[in-house]
C-alpha cells in the first residue's frame, strides 16, 4: 500500500519505556501463566508483582542517574517526557505497588482467595500511574488516567462477599467517570484555543509565539474544567465527597494503594499541566488553587473529628494531606522558592505514611475486613503493644510532630508558601494542622488509655509486619535526616520545552 | 431564493455544550446507575463532538485523532461499569443508588 509506505511514525526509544514494559510483562505473566498453572507456590503472585516492580524501580534509578547533566527529554513526538520529576514520581508509585502487593498477599491469604487477578490489576493501575506522571500530551495523560482509574474501580469492588466493597466500587466508578468527562471537556476546550494537546505545545502557544485561535473565555473555561477533573482525582474539597465512602468500602490494601499511588499520579499530572503547560496563565489558576487548598485543609481536618471509623478518619486525613500538597503547588505558582520540591517531598513521605497506617488497619480489620471502627482499636496497647506503638509513630508523623517524616513534609510546604509570600495560606495550613492533630491524638488516646473491648487474638501476617516496619523506619530516618529526601526532590525538574 | 443559514462550527460547539449539560444534570438527578452511566457516556460523546468541531474549525487533525482514543476509553468504561453493576445486581433484584447507602458518616 502506497499510503502505508509513506506513513512515518515517531521513533520509539524502547529503553525509556523499560519501567512500564516491565510492569506490563509482569501483568501478562500473571494473567497467562496464572490461568495455565492452577496452583502456585505460596505468595507466588506477590513475588512476580514485586520482581517486575523492582525492575521498574532499578530502571528508574538508572535513569535518575543518567539525567544528572540534562533536564530531561521528550519522546514519542513529545508525548512522553522523561525528566527527574517523572522519574521521582515513578519511583514513589513503584514503592507503593510493592507495599500494596505485600498487603494484598496478607489480605488474600486471610480471605483464602489467592489469585492473580488483583495483582494484575494492581500492576495495570501502576502502568496508568506511570504514564500519567510522564505524560506530555493531554490525551496520553487521559489514557493513563483512565488505565489507572478503571483498574482502581475494579479493585475497589473486588470483594464480592462484602456489600460495602461493591457499593464503593459503584460510587467510585460513577463519580470517577463523571470527573473524567470534565477533564476531557477541559482538554477539548484548551485544544480549541491553543491548537495543541501537547502540554509543552500549549505552553508555547500561550507564551505568545502563536496567537490564540479562539476566544480567551474558551481557554479559561478549559482550565476550569481541567481543574475540576483533576480536583476530583486528588480529592480536593469541594470535590472530595467520594473519598471517605470509597476508602471505607474498598478492601484495605486497595484503599492504601489508591490513597498513595493514585494521589501521587494525579498530583504529578496536575503539577505538570499547571506549571509547564499553563505557566503563562499562572495568574488565572493560582487563585483557584489557593481557594482549593484552604478549603481542602480545613474540610479534611474538621470533618475527620466527627468520624467513628478509623478508615474514614484516615480518608479525611488524606483529604487534608491533599490540601497541604495544594499549598505547595500554590507556592510553586509564584515561580520562586521550592514549591515543586516541597510538594514532591510531601507526596513521597505521605505515600509511606499512608501505606503504613492502612497496613495497621488491615492487621486489625478481622476476617471480614470490616472491623475498622474506633472501638476496635480501644486498648490496643494492652493487646499488641508493638502494633500500638507503630501506629502511634505513624499517626504522630501524620500530625506533623517533629523528628518524624510528617514534620519534614509539612514544614517544607509551609516554608515554601512563606518564601512565596502566601502568608495567609501558610497560617491557614498551620491552623488546620493543629485541628487535624486532634484526630490523630484521639486514635492514640483510645489505643493507650482505654480498656480493650475484646481480647481476641490479633494475628498479623508477616507481609504486613514488613510493610509496617518499612513505614516506621522510613518515617524515623527521614524525620532525623530530612536532607536525604529534600535534596533529591530539589533535583526534580521538568523537561524543557 | 430562500437563504438558509449554513451550520458553522459554533453551532456544533453550542450543541456539544448543551449535550454535556444534559449529561451533567442527568448524572446528578437520576437515581438509576444505568441511566447515570448513560449520562456519563453522553458527556463523553459531547466532548467528542467538541473535538471534531474544533478540529475542523482550526484545521488541525489532532482533535479528530483524540476522538478515537476517547471512543476506546468509553468502550473500556462500559465493560468495567457494567461488570460492577451486574455483580451488584446478583445480590438484589432492583437497583437504585439510594439503596447503595451503607457507607456514610
Amino acid at each position: 500500500m502506497v499510503i502505508a509506505a509513506t506513513l512515518d511514525g515517531p521513533s520509539i526509544p524502547w529503553v525509556e519505556l523499560i519501567p512500564i514494559l516491565s510492569l506490563l510483562a509482569g501483568t501478562c505473566f500473571l494473567l497467562i501463566v496464572g490461568s495455565l498453572v492452577p496452583t502456585w507456590p505460596r505468595r507466588g503472585y506477590a513475588w512476580v508483582t514485586g520482581i517486575s516492580t523492582t525492575v521498574a524501580i532499578v530502571a528508574n534509578a538508572v535513569k535518575w542517574n543518567n539525567l544528572y547533566y540534562n533536564k530531561g527529554e521528550t519522546f514519542f513526538a513529545d508525548a512522553i517526557a522523561i525528566d527527574r520529576f517523572s522519574v521521582l514520581a515513578s519511583i514513589t508509585i513503584c514503592l507503593a505497588v510493592i507495599l500494596g502487593a505485600l498487603m494484598m498477599s496478607a489480605y488474600l491469604a486471610r480471605m483464602n482467595a489467592d489469585g492473580p487477578e488483583l495483582y494484575a490489576l494492581l500492576l495495570t493501575a501502576a502502568i496508568g500511574a506511570l504514564v500519567m506522571v510522564s505524560a506530555n500530551d493531554l490525551i496520553v495523560l487521559f489514557l493513563g488516567l483512565e488505565t489507572l482509574s478503571l483498574s482502581l474501580y475494579l479493585l475497589a469492588a473486588s470483594n464480592r462477599d462484602r456489600e460495602q466493597s461493591q457499593e464503593s466500587g459503584l460510587k467510585y466508578f460513577i463519580l470517577g467517570g463523571f470527573s473524567s468527562a470534565f477533564f476531557l471537556y477541559g482538554v477539548a476546550l484548551i485544544f480549541g484555543s491553543t491548537g495543541s494537546t501537547k502540554i509543552s505545545g500549549i505552553g508555547e502557544a500561550l507564551s505568545g509565539n502563536i496567537s490564540l485561535i479562539n476566544a480567551d473565555a474558551m481557554l479559561l473555561v478549559g482550565i476550569g474544567m481541567l481543574l475540576v477533573g483533576l480536583g476530583f482525582k486528588v480529592s480536593a474539597a469541594p470535590f472530595h465527597v467520594w473519598t471517605p465512602d470509597v476508602y471505607e468500602g474498598a478492601p484495605t490494601p486497595v484503599t492504601a494503594f489508591m490513597a498513595s499511588a493514585g494521589k501521587v499520579a494525579a498530583f504529578a499530572a496536575l503539577m505538570r499541566v499547571l506549571l509547564v503547560g499553563l505557566e503563562q496563565r499562572v495568574d488565572d489558576w493560582r487563585p483557584v488553587v489557593w481557594a482549593l487548598a484552604i478549603l481542602t485543609v480545613f474540610t479534611g481536618s474538621i470533618l475527620a473529628v466527627v468520624q467513628t471509623n478509623v478508615k474514614r478518619m484516615l480518608a479525611y486525613s488524606s483529604i487534608s494531606h491533599a490540601g497541604f500538597i495544594l499549598v505547595g503547588l500554590e507556592a510553586a505558582g509564584h515561580m520562586r522558592g521550592d514549591g515543586v520540591a516541597s510538594s514532591m517531598n510531601y507526596l513521597a513521605i505521605y505515600t509511606v505514611l499512608v501505606m503504613g497506617s492502612f497496613a495497621i488497619v488491615l492487621a486489625m480489620s478481622g476476617n471480614t475486613d470490616g472491623d475498622t471502627n474506633l472501638s476496635d482499636f480501644k486498648g490496643l496497647a494492652k493487646r499488641r503493644p508493638a502494633l500500638a506503638l507503630a501506629f502511634t509513630v505513624l499517626l504522630f508523623a501524620q500530625a506533623g510532630v517533629p523528628l518524624t517524616a510528617g514534620f519534614v513534609a509539612k514544614f517544607a510546604v509551609i516554608k515554601s508558601a512563606v518564601e512565596a509570600n502566601s502568608y495567609v495560606l501558610a497560617v491557614a495550613a498551620m491552623v488546620a494542622a493543629v485541628i487535624g492533630a486532634y484526630l490523630y491524638l484521639r486514635i492514640a488516646v483510645s489505643m493507650w488509655l482505654e480498656e480493650p473491648e475484646s481480647d481476641s487474638e490479633i494475628t498479623i501476617d508477616p507481609a504486613v509486619v514488613i510493610v509496617i516496619a518499612i513505614a516506621v523506619v522510613a518515617t524515623l530516618i527521614v524525620g532525623f535526616f530530612p536532607e536525604l529526601l529534600l535534596h533529591a526532590t530539589r533535583l526534580a525538574r521538568f523537561a524543557p520545552r | 431564493m430562500l437563504s438558509v443559514a449554513q451550520p458553522t462550527s459554533t453551532w456544533y460547539l453550542v450543541l456539544s455544550a448543551v449535550l454535556f449539560g444534559i449529561g451533567t444534570v442527568g448524572v446528578m438527578v437520576r437515581r438509576n446507575p444505568l441511566i447515570m452511566f448513560m449520562c456519563i457516556e453522553l458527556m463523553l460523546n459531547a466532548v467528542n463532538l467538541s473535538f471534531v468541531a474544533l478540529s475542523s474549525q482550526i484545521a488541525n487533525i489532532d482533535g479528530q485523532v483524540a476522538v478515537f482514543f476517547v471512543l476506546v476509553v468509553a468502550a473500556a468504561e462500559v465493560v468495567v461499569g457494567l461488570g460492577i453493576i451486574v455483580s451488584i445486581m446478583r445480590r438484589r433484584t432492583t437497583l437504585t443508588v439510594d439503596d447503595m447507602s451503607g457507607l456514610k458518616g
